[in-house]
């Protein structure tokens, strides 16, 4: 049976995929993870999976076809107005 | 995607997941290189193990089983990637133990001293590590990744054989004897390690960007890399032709390619031997892996 | 405690060490191969403590202790001689046993009036839980399988042989079986001399070098 592992590399990391082993049941993939992912030291936690659990999602599903910048920082440009509004104010200074 | 568009794709660093369309012949080509480092990984622990039960201090006893157990480490995350390619590992490893797939030539050959186990883990590793860092950039990711950490723990092994190296040559006048007789033993399969020199245009293996760099720039980043650490130790490498051109680049003289197909076609001198081992210890451990990894809970 | 005690645990733990660590490239498949291996360094690891402190009081080094002696001269138990590469079911009768065993005899180290003796123990008492989940793990799956059957039954003698007379009423009880004759310490197999010859013979290869 194929597991997945995912490795925490410190405290507060996101998890990461790692890779995959081979196992009969859980008490063996987590032996086994340790050993892969840990034995030196470098997982401060990890996740074990079985490989039917994890479902992927990719293109076309999640990408966007019509631009969408209203939810993105760059859909933004306040430098005009903002000049505009401290003129307006009489604040315009140094701009 | 046809085959030409899938080929632009991949030349202009485009990465391919397991689960993506591929041509037959990409996926076939990716299986039988990358089972054939499986295999060469897992023979490799062969003419090391038996120095570990012989390691002459608890410190290099327990490095170099350190060393050997990351070696089947990544013969099992090798194997995984060919599996989830379509081949499972016990066919690999029957095809293995049938002499009917290939492993790389320096695992072909016998150790004889404490001066080899030394000599393998600063030169033969070495070698590796530079066809390892190329693969770094293998169209296919998921094999990209695990050389990502493959190439890490190997980091420690070059540091074990340069310190192996440095205590016998600081060391007795025997015990000296002992690297330089092992450097003249394996020069030659390291000569070839890294292959003929054949040109990329025609390769599909670099068409396909599985494979990034030449055989020739490999062996002269060897070269470049390690001739100099050989000869300011006082050693000498058993190739009068040996030198570096004003133009960098390294002379030497011809690899003996024969021997090259001649081992890695099965007749190296230990070829047999190592499989006949293999192939032994799979049938005494049958009956775990039928009570073990058969249908579990 | 006295250093003979100190060595008895040194060799236990670096005999068996080398026994499992035969295993290494050919276990039964690559997971369990890479696992057991580092049971195997742990055990070296534990015996190297143990003879550092021995060293300490005989005044010598752990090498020499662990490399320079005479094979008449190993306090081992005979059941860490006993080769079984390459039965799996030997190996993890005797890992499941002499797990079980230890722990024992650990715990009772933890309480020395020593306070290196205690330190040490507990520290190697915290490593041990894997090696003891693991030889757990490996009992629980195996159970039904006669072969491993048989070789409890083989080498409970031997298990029993480990701990001091005093100990191994509570190995019965953890076991679950009725304590028999064991094995004891004192005499060697007739393993232990082609493995110290083998242990020993590129360190004999040039007496007193620095490798």
């Amino acid at each position: 049976m194929i597991w997945e592992i995912f490795r925490q590399e410190r405290e507060g990391q996101p998890f990461q995929h790692g890779g995959s082993l081979d196992a009969p049941n859980l008490a063996f993939a987590e032996a086994y993870a340790r050993e892969l992912y840990g034995r030196r030291d470098e997982s401060f936690a990890l996740w074990i999976v079985p490989r039917e659990a994890v479902d992927e999602v990719r293109d076309p599903y999640v990408a966007d076809v019509f631009d969408r910048d209203y939810r993105r920082v760059d859909g933004y440009s306040l430098k005009i107005k903002l000049k505009e509004a401290r003129e307006r104010a009489g604040t315009a200074g140094s701009g | 995607m046809n085959d030409t568009e899938f080929q632009a794709y991949v030349q202009e660093g485009g990465q391919v997941e397991t689960g993506d369309t591929m041509p037959d012949d990409y996926r076939k080509a990716l299986i039988k290189f990358i089972e054939m480092h499986g295999n060469s990984e897992l023979m490799g622990v062969l003419p090391e193990r038996e120095w570990i039960l012989r390691a002459p201090t608890l410190q290099r006893k327990l490095a170099l089983t350190a060393k050997v157990q990351d070696e089947v480490g990544h013969s099992q995350l090798i194997y995984r990637v060919v599996e989830d390619l379509g081949k499972p590992r016990e066919a690999c490893l029957d095809d293995l133990v049938a002499g009917k797939t290939k492993f790389h030539n320096v695992f072909h050959y016998p150790t004889k001293t404490w001066g080899d186990v030394a000599v393998i883990a600063w030169l033969v590793d070495a070698a590796a590590i530079i066809s390892q860092k190329a693969l770094l950039k293998c169209s296919y990711a998921p094999y990209a990744r695990i050389m990502k950490k493959i190439c890490w723990e190997e980091s420690f092994h070059i540091l074990h054989g340069r310190d192996c190296i440095l205590a016998l040559m600081t060391g007795t006048d025997e015990q000296r004897e002992l690297v330089q007789e092992a450097v003249n033993r394996w020069w030659g399969p390291l000569m070839q390690f890294h292959g003929n020199p054949i040109p990329a245009d025609d390769d599909p293996m670099y068409r396909w960007r599985i494979k990034s760099q030449a055989n020739e720039e490999a062996r002269q980043q060897f070269l470049d890399g390690y001739v100099p650490q050989i000869w300011e130790l006082g050693l000498t490498v058993p190739d009068p032709k040996l030198r570096k051109r004003d133009d960098d680049v390294w002379e030497y003289g011809e690899p003996d390619w024969d021997e090259l197909k001649h081992v890695v076609t099965g007749h190296g001198p230990k070829t047999e031997e190592r499989l006949g081992f293999r192939r032994w210890s799979r049938e005494e451990t049958a009956w775990v892996r039928n009570a073990v990894l058969a249908d579990a809970a | 405690m006295n250093a003979q005690e100190l060595l008895a645990l040194a060799d236990d733990e670096l005999i068996l060490g080398w026994r499992n660590s035969e295993w290494t490239g050919i276990a039964p498949f690559l997971e369990e191969d890479v696992a057991f291996s580092s049971i195997a360094q742990t055990e070296i690891g534990h015996a190297r403590a143990w003879y550092e402190l021995a060293a300490k009081e005989l005044g010598t080094d752990a090498d020499s202790l662990a490399f320079d002696r005479q094979p008449e001269e190993y306090l081992c138990a005979p059941f860490v001689e006993l080769r079984f590469v390459p039965d799996w079911a030997q190996t993890i009768a005797r890992h499941w046993l002499y797990e079980t065993a230890d722990a024992i005899r650990i715990q009772a180290l933890m309480h020395s009036d020593d306070p290196e003796i205690a330190g040490l123990a507990e520290k190697i008492d915290r490593e041990e839980a894997y090696h003891r989940m693991h030889a757990e793990m490996w009992a629980d799956r195996l159970r039904e399988e006669p072969r491993f059957q048989q070789a409890v039954d083989k080498l409970w003698p031997y298990a029993l042989g480990v701990l001091e007379s005093e100990q191994r009423n509570r190995l019965s009880e953890v076991v679950g079986r009725d304590p028999v004759d064991p094995v004891e310490r004192g005499t060697h197999t007739e393993e232990l001399a082609p493995l110290w010859e083998e242990m020993t013979m590129v360190r004999r290869s040039v007496p007193g070098a620095s490798w």
